[in-house]
């Protein structure tokens, strides 16, 4: 960090632009995070930002704003914390705030239902494309595959809080190694 | 009330809400109906706006119960009330998390969490694709397979897929596009 004044300014805008164009906050801002902060900038890798989402899942607070917040305490500290955090805010605050003082029946516009409608058909490729890509980094043997499928059926078909399987899966992930190396 | 106790409220809320922003709307409702902030028809209007903006749902909730409450200045402090808990509880857990994640133990375990929060995107991914590309739940409730496969639907997803493929460009990009497309077809 050479010059943190400027980074901070970057942070925040950085999380201003992810902020103004995520819709839905939490798992389907993961695109936009992965490309500009693990290629573009190479601030996190891309397994960090895997962490952080865990982290973000399991706390209090919601996951959007924990992940923005991890990510800057992990490029700037507290201040990169706060930088990124208000970033993330700031693009609700503005459009929530002219929408309630203006346009109150904003979402009953047929353009702007028509307009989500596209919009959400590219967050499910955008994800799809992610859920690829991550699972060609992390997903390295049999048991690993056996976790994110195990996790994916308990969390999206079984109802399960996901807490428990990453609190779990993180205890598998010490316990593995040990009894493959007891086999030997 | 003053703006301490709005602080305060959606303080807690931050607080108790774990996950993502849909988790915190039954907290935000109970508060809501208790102090009689609104009507029922009216939190369900404000939850249908904070899904069709962009930014996290529970936040968007925040800004707006705060501006109904007292403008601009309500909608600040509701919203700084949801994310202090997080930025307070993230910032003890990182500092922490940078002092042991190089630690073996910890490296282990994290070899175990990344696929399973791989498996977590994959729910997320599963639950837009069954919302925005083949809605099981409209399908079930009326039986129409025209609905599950609408053929401009279906189009354009198979065009994103295929330009994602070919370009690679900046998710921004296929968003834009993707709205700009479903004002035309959709």
């Amino acid at each position: 960090m050479d010059s943190p004044k400027i980074h901070l300014n970057e942070l925040y805008f950085l999380f201003f632009k992810i902020g103004s164009v995520t819709f839905g906050g939490g798992y389907t801002m993961l695109p936009m995070l992965d490309r500009e902060l693990s290629e573009k900038r190479r601030w996190v890798t891309e397994e960090e930002l895997l962490d952080y989402y865990a982290i973000g899942q399991s706390t209090p607070g919601i996951i959007a704003i924990n992940t923005a917040t991890f990510v800057g305490y992990k490029t700037a500290g507290i201040p990169g914390a706060i930088a990124a955090t208000l970033g993330m805010v700031s693009p609700s605050l503005i459009i929530i705030i002219l929408i309630a003082a203006f346009l109150r029946n904003f979402n009953e516009v047929p353009l702007v239902q028509k307009a989500l409608k596209g919009v959400n058909i590219a967050v499910a490729v955008l994800l799809i494309f992610s859920v690829w890509k991550f699972a060609q980094k992390t997903v390295k043997d049999i048991p690993g595959f056996l976790i994110c499928l195990t996790a994916f059926l308990a969390v999206g078909f079984g109802g399960i809080s996901p807490i428990p399987v990453v609190a779990l899966s993180a205890f598998l992930g010490i316990v593995i190694p040990i009894l493959k190396r007891r086999k030997k | 009330m003053s703006f301490l106790t709005l602080y305060l409220i959606f303080f807690k809320i931050g607080l108790f809400t774990i996950g993502g922003g849909l988790a915190a709307l039954p907290l935000l409702q109970n508060e809501a109906m208790k102090r009689q902030w609104f009507s029922q028809a009216e939190f369900f209007h404000m939850v249908a706006v904070s899904e069709s903006t962009p930014g996290p749902i529970g936040v968007n909730m925040a800004t707006y119960i705060g501006w109904d409450y007292a403008g601009i200045a309500g909608s600040l402090v509701a919203t700084f009330g949801l994310v202090s808990p997080s930025l307070i509880i993230i910032i003890l857990i990182a500092r922490y998390f940078f002092h042991f994640n190089e630690k073996p133990l910890v490296q282990s375990a994290l070899s175990g969490l990344r696929p399973a929060v791989t498996g977590l995107i994959a729910t997320a991914a599963f639950n837009v694709l069954t919302v925005a590309v083949f809605p099981i739940q409209t399908f079930r409730e009326n039986g129409l397979w025209g609905e599950l496969f609408d053929p401009a639907t279906l189009i354009l997803f198979v065009l994103i897929v295929a330009a994602y493929v070919k370009w690679k460009a900046h998710p921004v990009f296929y968003v834009a596009a993707a709205a700009a497309a479903g004002m035309i077809f959709l």
